[in-house]
């Protein structure tokens, strides 16, 4: 049983690809975003995801970067279960009004930096849904939002380079985390 | 098309799939329900159908509809009932006691159209929350004219409670732990067995229905397609299928062959992710590493071949946006022979390992008779004996050359569930080969034009969880083509309240595989 399962891994082999480039930035560079990185956020960056509303289409992108090819735990990356473990939050969906409670409080009890990234269309200008009734639209309208990946869904790798954007913009020009 | 017991007029609707329409009166409401019901037939949807407003350009008193679809060995039928008003609210008898299914359903059609199941047991709001007031309909209202809402506080919903020595509650959502849609589950445990869940669902009502009513039909596929992000394919075709039966298109064969293939490939992109999720749920991450590596690879190829890796906005009214040459052709067949030989290899380790067979089998189990007296239905219907696909109960074109093969099972566990998804895999594999192999030549899309007179389409397809179904009232020229009603019908409103059943008894670890194996939709049913 045991050698089918290595017999498979070992067929597989390695199959994880390069990180998205996200700009010019030379190796002097990397090296400190990654020290600041460390400074800022400790050993890794941990991520909460909020589906807010969504069709779930951009959770199933942003599940695919579990995945192997795009290997985000390799980066440095995690999803976390609490939001009190989390140093962004992934927030997807027009922002239903039934939702809307619970996306304020899973923003409360982030602890700083409290980075928000709004992933897809609709949880960058209320997409298809717009807002009515039922949704408040976008999630800035809700909670502030750092950063935008829009794209109905995202590939994962729009989304991977979305979040790196954000937090190498937070590590370059730090917002005031005294509060 | 005859009910038994019922003279009823039926007309045929021009769609692919046999459906018919008939209008019944309140007595006729319950006995069609029952009637149905003793022949061995099911409950494939219950909506509220178009509201007319008083007055108008007819000035015509106000008007509104109840509706109901089932299934029979025939086909399925669409009733309406006109309703009447009572104390100033729409009331029709309730189905819940004949099919227990009806109840969610007939709640949400309370909360959006103040429409009221007369002797319904459960009558508790179901997406309504409190955030908007309970006096608002939002589909009695003119899509062109909105009321400025004021924004309530979320009510407290009264769960059933469980008391007894020992039990206590575990509260879990609308935020969940994994990356998940949302929504509320209350367990009742003792230790860590689970005596009752209830769930609290709505959570992502974002208004689709009513959205629907603001779109032009030529263009609401898109919305369609985003009711579920999964089955974006098969809620775009279900909808085209009904506004093309609305209008009376016919569609291109290379089309339909075309959306049956971007159809099987979305059933076998879900199930690998599916089987992938179910190992790891089992401490079985080579699963989810394996799994998920071929679900990427199939989803690049569809990126590649139809520009789309879920495959949205692909289908289109009259037909499909994009045609595949040869080259592709080959990519496809290619990409067949390398993952289907690996889901093999993986079917061998899955049913080898004894750890993962132990946390599988006996898990979650629903018995074939709860899933027949409960209307359990699609891929968690097939693994409880409810033999119904309707790739193979009414095959259309394409089906209807491939002779499809339906996945069953008998034992209702995870280990059921599982089996399935493996088997349809593999056929639907053999269905892609074919599709690619034998497709016609043809023209991909024709055009739609919008009747003069009001009409009516139902779309109906066998999407990878189960079957959806589509049921559009169009206006005439005099309603300036709006789109009057549009509801989207899930197979989860079905399979939901069947999960609560599924995890009693079980412990609470493993809520998560039990809920994977169904993988239900919450977008789909919330609307």
């Amino acid at each position: 049983m045991i050698w089918k399962v290595v017999r498979q891994i070992a067929k597989t082999g390695i199959c994880t690809e390069a990180a998205p480039d996200i700009g010019a930035i030379d190796a002097a560079q990397v090296a400190r975003i990654q020290q600041e990185l460390l400074d800022i956020l400790g050993q890794a960056l941990t991520i909460r995801e909020v589906d807010a509303g969504s069709c779930n289409g951009c959770e199933l992108e942003i599940n695919a970067l579990g995945n192997p090819y795009y290997n985000l735990q390799g980066l440095g990356i995690k999803f976390v279960a609490s939001p009190r473990h989390a140093d962004l939050l992934l927030v997807t969906g027009p922002v239903s009004r039934n939702m809307e409670t619970a996306l304020k409080r899973t923003y409360d009890a982030t602890p700083e930096p409290k980075l928000v990234v709004a992933v897809g269309d609709c949880a960058c200008d209320g997409g298809i849904f717009g807002e009515s009734y039922a949704t408040c639209g976008r999630v800035a309208n809700v909670i502030p939002v750092d950063e935008v990946i829009p794209g109905c869904p995202p590939a994962p790798l729009e989304i991977l380079r979305g979040i790196l954007k954000t937090v190498r913009r937070r590590v370059v020009s730090p917002r005031s985390v005294s509060k | 098309m005859q009910i038994p017991g019922l003279a009823l007029e039926f007309s045929a609707l021009p769609t692919p799939v046999p459906v018919w329409h008939a209008q019944v009166t309140f007595e006729q409401w319950q006995m069609a329900a029952t009637a149905v019901r003793d022949q061995g037939g099911r409950l494939l949807a219950l909506w509220a159908g178009s509201i007319s407003p008083h007055g108008g350009a007819s000035a015509a008193p106000a008007s509104a509809w109840m509706c109901a679809a089932y299934v029979v060995l025939d086909g399925a039928f669409w009733l309406s009932l006109p309703l009447t008003q009572q104390d100033g609210r729409w009331v029709y008898p309730d189905l819940a006691t004949v099919f227990p299914a009806a109840t969610r359903m007939q709640r949400a059609a309370a909360d959006l159209s103040g429409m009221v199941a007369l002797g319904a047991h459960d009558t508790r709001a179901w997406l309504n929350h409190g955030a908007w007031p309970q006096d608002h309909f939002p589909l009695q209202q003119d899509p062109e004219k909105l009321p400025l809402l004021v924004a309530g506080e979320l009510v407290n919903y009264p769960f059933v409670h469980v008391d007894g020595d020992g039990v206590h509650e575990i509260a879990v959502g609308p935020v969940h732990a994994g990356i998940i849609e949302p929504g509320h589950f209350r367990f009742s445990v003792v230790g860590e067995k689970v005596l009752r869940l209830e769930q609290r669902l709505g959570y992502t009502h974002k208004g689709t229905e009513y959205r629907m009513t603001q779109l032009a039909p030529l263009e609401a596929y898109r919305l369609a397609g985003r009711v579920s992000g999964d089955s974006t394919v098969a809620y775009a075709w279900a909808y085209c299928m009904a506004l093309e039966s609305a209008t009376q298109t016919t569609l291109p064969l290379r089309a339909a062959w075309l959306r049956a293939l971007m159809l099987e490939r979305e059933r076998i992109a879900n199930h690998l992710g599916d089987l992938g999720a179910l190992g790891n749920d089992a401490a079985f991450s080579f699963g989810l590493a394996q799994f998920s590596r071929l679900r990427e690879d199939w989803l690049r190829a569809s990126k590649t071949v139809f520009g789309h890796r879920l495959m949205m906005d692909c289908i289109v009214p009259g037909g499909v946006t994009s045609d595949i040459d040869l080259t592709q052709r080959e990519l496809l067949l290619h990409q067949c022979d390398v993952v289907e030989q690996e889901v093999r290899t993986l079917f061998n380790i899955y049913e080898a390992h004894a750890g993962l067979q132990d946390r599988f089998m006996t898990t979650g189990r629903v018995s074939p008779e709860l899933a027949a007296r409960l209307g359990l239905t699609g891929l968690a219907g097939r693994a409880s004996s409810q033999s119904w696909d309707l790739r193979c109960d009414q095959p259309w074109v394409p089906y209807s050359d491939m002779a499809v093969a339906m996945a069953t099972q008998h034992n209702g566990d995870v280990a059921a569930r599982v089996a399935v998804r493996f088997d349809e895999i593999f056929e639907s594999m053999r269905l892609i080969r074919r599709l690619l192999i034998e497709m016609p030549i043809g023209d991909l899309l024709c055009p739609v034009s919008l009747p003069l007179q009001p009409s009516r389409g139902a779309g109906w397809v066998e999407g990878w969880r189960g079957e959806l179904f589509v049921a559009l009232e169009l206006g005439g020229a005099e309603q300036h083509h709006r789109i009057l009603r549009c509801h989207l019908h899930d197979p989860s409103w079905q399979n939901w309240p069947v999960l609560e059943h599924a995890i009693m008894g079980n412990i609470v670890p493993d809520f998560p595989l039990i809920n994977k194996s169904f993988n239900l939709s919450y977008s789909g049913q919330d609307l």
